[in-house]
C-alpha cells in the first residue's frame, strides 16, 4: 500500500468529524463609508503610505517620492519606455540591483491595506521582494471593503502566483521591536490613480 | 528518551525573576494587541463560527479534499508526494534535493519541519540549511529549538541577539539596537537567498478547489526563498487543507488579527506554479494526524491554524517560556497535541494549565482547548500514568468532594485552624504551591453559609 492509501485509509477509519456543510459569504463583511479613507488608515497603520494622484502625473510623482533611486524598474505598460523593463532578464537573480520596483496592483482591500498583485505580464515574481522599495500602482475605483469581495475578484485558472501586500516588509522578532525592511522593500506607496 | 517534565523546566525559567516578568509582560501586549483588532471587527464572533464550519466540514471530508487537492495540483504542474511519517518526509525531500544537486536551501518558518527534525537530517547528509526567518535564524544561530510558533525568539533579549550575532556575523558586540540588528541580517541572508540552489516553505493553507497554498509572512523570506532558487519545496500536514478558494476569507482576516493583532500578514503569498523554467513540489505528511479524527475528545485540535493566539493568553505559557513545553508547539494547543500522541513522554503538559479557558475564548477556530486539557488528565489517570503523588492527591480529592458533610466539616476546621498555625508550618518544602505563593485570608463563613443567609446576590 502506498503512503498515500494508507494515510487516506487512515482518515476513513472511524472518522468522528461531523460535516456541517460550508458557509456562504453573500453580502458578508465590514462596509465603510470612505474605503479610500480607511485603505490610507489602514496601510499607515502597517507602515506603508498612499496617495492620490491624476494618471498624467505618476512619472512626475515617483521621481518626487524617490529622487535618488538610479535603477528603477516598472512593469507597468504606461512607463515601460522610462524605466527597467525586467521581463527582458532571464534571470531573476539580476534583479537584485533594482533600488525601486514599480509594479500594478490589481485592487486594494480597505480592511487590511492590503493590494492584490498578480499580474500576467510580470515575468519575475521575484521583482516585489528583491527591490529595495516599492510602489503599487492602482486605480482608484478598484478598492473592495473586506477580504469577501476580494476573493470574489480572484481567480487561478492562467495564474501561478499571485500575493496580498499590506505594506513593506517588516520583522518584530527582536524584543517585539518593529523594524520596517526585513527581506523585502524597506519602505512602500501605493499610488492610487484618479 | 527521557520524560519531559514541564514543571522542572518551568522552574529554570522563573528563576530568573525579571526575565519571567518581561516575558510575561511582552506577550500580553501581543494579546492585548489581538484583542483591539478582534474588535475592530464588528462580525468577529461570525467569523469564529464560520471558520469552525469550514474546518470541521473539511475534516469530515478530508479523504476527498486531500485528493481533490492532488488532482488540481497535479494538473497545474505541481509535484504531490505523500508522507506517512516524519521519516518519510524527510527521506521525499532529501531524495527531491539530491535529484537537483542541491547544496543549499534556504527555509521560511514551517513547524511541521520543526516537528520532522529536516533541518539535522538534511545537515547530515551534506546539505546547508538556512532558515530565513529572522526569529528562527537567531534561534537556529544559537542552537535552540523556537521558542514560540510565532515568534521564535521571544524568549530572547537584545542583548542576547546582540551577543549571537557578533560570533556569528561580527557585528558590533555592544550594538543591541533592534534596526541595526535587522539590517545585519538582512544582508546575510540577501546572500543566502542569492546562492541558494533551493527554497522551502511550510504551508498555511493549501486550497482543493485550485490546487494552490498559502503562505503567510510579515518578512517576505518565504517569497524571497521560493521566487529565485529553480526549486521550491512546500510541506504540509494533511490538516493544512481548506475547499475553496473563497474560504481564505474566513481565515486571511482571522489569523494575522489573532497572532499579532495585524489586520494581514504583509504578504500573503498564493503559489500556484513554480517559477519559470522552475518546480514546485507539494510533500503532504500525516505523522499521527489523521488518529485524531477518531477522538470525539480530540479532533478539534486538527482545526488550529497556528496563530499562537492561545499561547500569549496563556498564564502559565507566559510565565514559564515555550521551552518549558519540550513539545515542537508550545502552549495549550502543545500540550494537547504532545498529549495525545505520546501520552507517557508528554504526562505532564496537561496540568500545565489553571483551566481559565482564556485559550479556548481566543481561539479564531473555537478550539476547546481547556476541556481537551481537562480531558487529558482523566486520560491520564485512567492510563495509570500520573505520578504517585497527584494520583493520591485526586483520589483524596474525589473522596472529600463525593462526600457533601465531609467536605463541610472539613471546611469548617481549616478556616478555624489554618489562621492558627504560623506561617513556617504551612510553608515547608513539600508544599510546592507555596512556593512564590501566599494562602488568602480565610473567611469566616463558607458559600453555602452566605448562600443560605441570603447574602449572595442571585440574579
Amino acid at each position: 500500500m502506498s503512503s498515500k492509501e494508507k494515510i487516506l485509509k487512515e482518515i476513513r477509519k472511524n472518522n468522528l468529524a461531523k460535516d456541517m456543510g460550508l458557509p456562504a459569504y453573500i453580502n458578508f463583511g465590514i462596509k465603510f463609508e470612505n474605503p479610500y479613507k480607511t485603505f490610507c488608515e489602514m496601510i499607515q497603520s502597517v507602515g506603508g503610505d498612499a496617495i492620490c494622484i491624476k494618471e498624467e502625473s505618476l512619472y512626475d510623482t515617483i521621481k518626487k517620492l524617490y529622487p535618488n533611486e538610479n535603477n528603477i524598474a516598472s512593469n507597468l505598460e504606461e512607463l515601460k519606455e522610462k524605466f527597467l523593463d525586467t521581463n527582458l532578464e532571464n534571470d531573476p537573480h539580476n534583479l537584485n540591483t533594482v533600488d525601486l520596483a514599480i509594479v500594478k496592483g490589481e485592487f486594494a482591500v480597505a480592511e487590511n491595506g492590503a493590494v492584490w498583485v498578480s499580474n500576467k505580464s510580470n515575468r519575475h515574481r521575484a521583482l516585489y521582494f528583491i527591490a529595495q522599495n516599492i510602489i503599487l500602482v492602482v486605480k482608484k475605483e478598484d478598492i473592495v471593503n473586506n477580504m469577501h469581495e476580494a476573493y470574489e475578484k480572484i481567480d487561478f485558472d492562467d495564474l501561478t502566483y499571485g500575493v496580498f501586500v499590506s505594506g513593506p516588509s517588516k520583522t518584530a522578532d527582536i524584543e517585539q521591536s518593529l523594524v520596517i525592511g526585513a527581506h523585502g522593500p524597506k519602505s512602500g506607496y501605493v499610488i492610487f490613480l484618479e | 528518551m527521557s520524560i519531559h517534565n514541564h514543571p522542572k523546566k518551568a522552574k529554570e525559567f522563573v528563576s530568573n525573576d525579571e526575565r519571567m516578568h518581561w516575558h510575561d509582560k511582552a506577550l500580553w501586549f501581543v494579546r492585548e494587541k489581538r484583542d483591539k483588532a478582534s474588535k475592530s471587527i464588528p462580525e468577529w464572533e461570525k467569523l469564529r463560527e464560520y471558520a469552525q464550519q469550514i474546518k470541521t466540514h473539511t475534516m469530515a471530508n478530508l479523504d476527498k479534499y486531500l485528493l481533490e487537492f492532488e488532482e488540481n495540483a497535479t494538473k497545474r504542474g505541481i509535484k504531490v508526494h505523500f508522507a506517512k511519517d516524519a521519516k518519510e518526509h524527510n527521506e521525499i525531500v532529501y531524495n527531491i534535493l539530491k535529484e537537483h544537486q542541491v547544496k543549499k536551501v534556504v527555509k521560511s518558518k514551517s513547524m511541521l519541519t520543526e516537528e520532522c527534525h529536516l533541518n539535522p537530517f538534511l545537515e547530515k547528509k551534506g546539505i546547508e540549511v538556512v532558515d530565513t526567518d529572522l526569529g528562527e535564524r537567531i534561534v537556529q544561530f544559537r542552537k535552540e529549538p523556537p521558542s514560540h510558533i510565532v515568534l521564535p525568539a521571544i524568549h530572547l533579549k537584545k542583548e542576547d541577539v546582540a551577543k549571537t550575532f557578533h560570533k556569528e556575523l561580527g557585528t558590533d558586540e555592544n550594538n543591541s539596537d533592534p534596526t541595526y540588528l535587522t539590517r545585519a541580517a538582512r544582508e546575510h541572508l540577501r546572500g543566502k537567498f542569492l546562492e541558494a540552489d533551493a527554497g522551502i516553505t511550510g504551508v498555511n493553507f493549501a486550497i482543493a478547489n485550485t490546487g494552490g497554498v498559502v503562505v503567510c509572512t510579515n518578512e517576505g523570506n518565504a517569497d524571497m526563498g521560493s521566487s529565485l532558487p529553480k526549486l521550491h519545496i512546500a510541506c504540509m500536514g494533511i490538516e493544512k487543507i481548506i475547499p475553496r478558494l473563497q474560504d481564505l476569507s474566513i481565515f486571511t482576516r482571522l489569523l494575522a488579527r489573532s497572532a499579532t493583532g495585524q489586520p494581514i500578514t504583509t504578504y500573503t503569498s498564493h503559489y500556484h506554479g513554480a517559477i519559470e523554467n522552475g518546480e514546485m513540489h507539494i510533500v503532504i505528511v500525516d505523522n499521527n494526524r489523521a488518529n485524531f479524527l477518531s477522538s470525539n475528545k480530540y479532533k478539534k485540535a486538527l482545526n488550529c491554524i497556528r496563530c499562537g493566539a492561545c499561547m500569549n493568553t496563556c498564564p502559565v505559557y507566559r510565565r514559564s517560556g515555550g521551552h518549558s513545553y519540550d513539545y515542537v508547539i508550545p502552549g495549550p494547543i502543545g500540550s494537547s497535541l504532545a498529549t495525545f500522541r505520546d501520552p507517557k513522554l508528554h504526562k505532564t503538559l496537561s496540568f500545565a494549565c489553571s483551566l481559565c479557558g482564556s485559550c479556548s475564548n481566543v481561539c479564531p477556530v473555537k478550539i476547546d482547548l481547556d476541556s481537551q486539557l481537562y480531558n487529558h488528565r482523566q486520560d491520564l489517570y485512567e492510563k495509570n500514568i500520573i505520578s504517585t503523588k497527584k494520583r493520591v492527591v485526586m483520589k483524596l480529592s474525589v473522596w472529600v468532594l463525593n462526600s457533601p458533610i465531609l467536605f463541610s466539616i472539613l471546611g469548617k476546621i481549616t478556616r478555624k485552624i489554618v489562621p492558627l498555625i504560623p506561617k513556617k508550618i504551612i510553608y515547608n518544602r513539600f508544599n510546592i504551591w507555596g512556593k512564590q505563593r501566599d494562602i488568602p485570608n480565610m473567611p469566616t463563613k463558607s458559600f453555602k453559609e452566605l448562600y443560605k443567609e441570603g447574602s449572595i446576590d442571585v440574579k
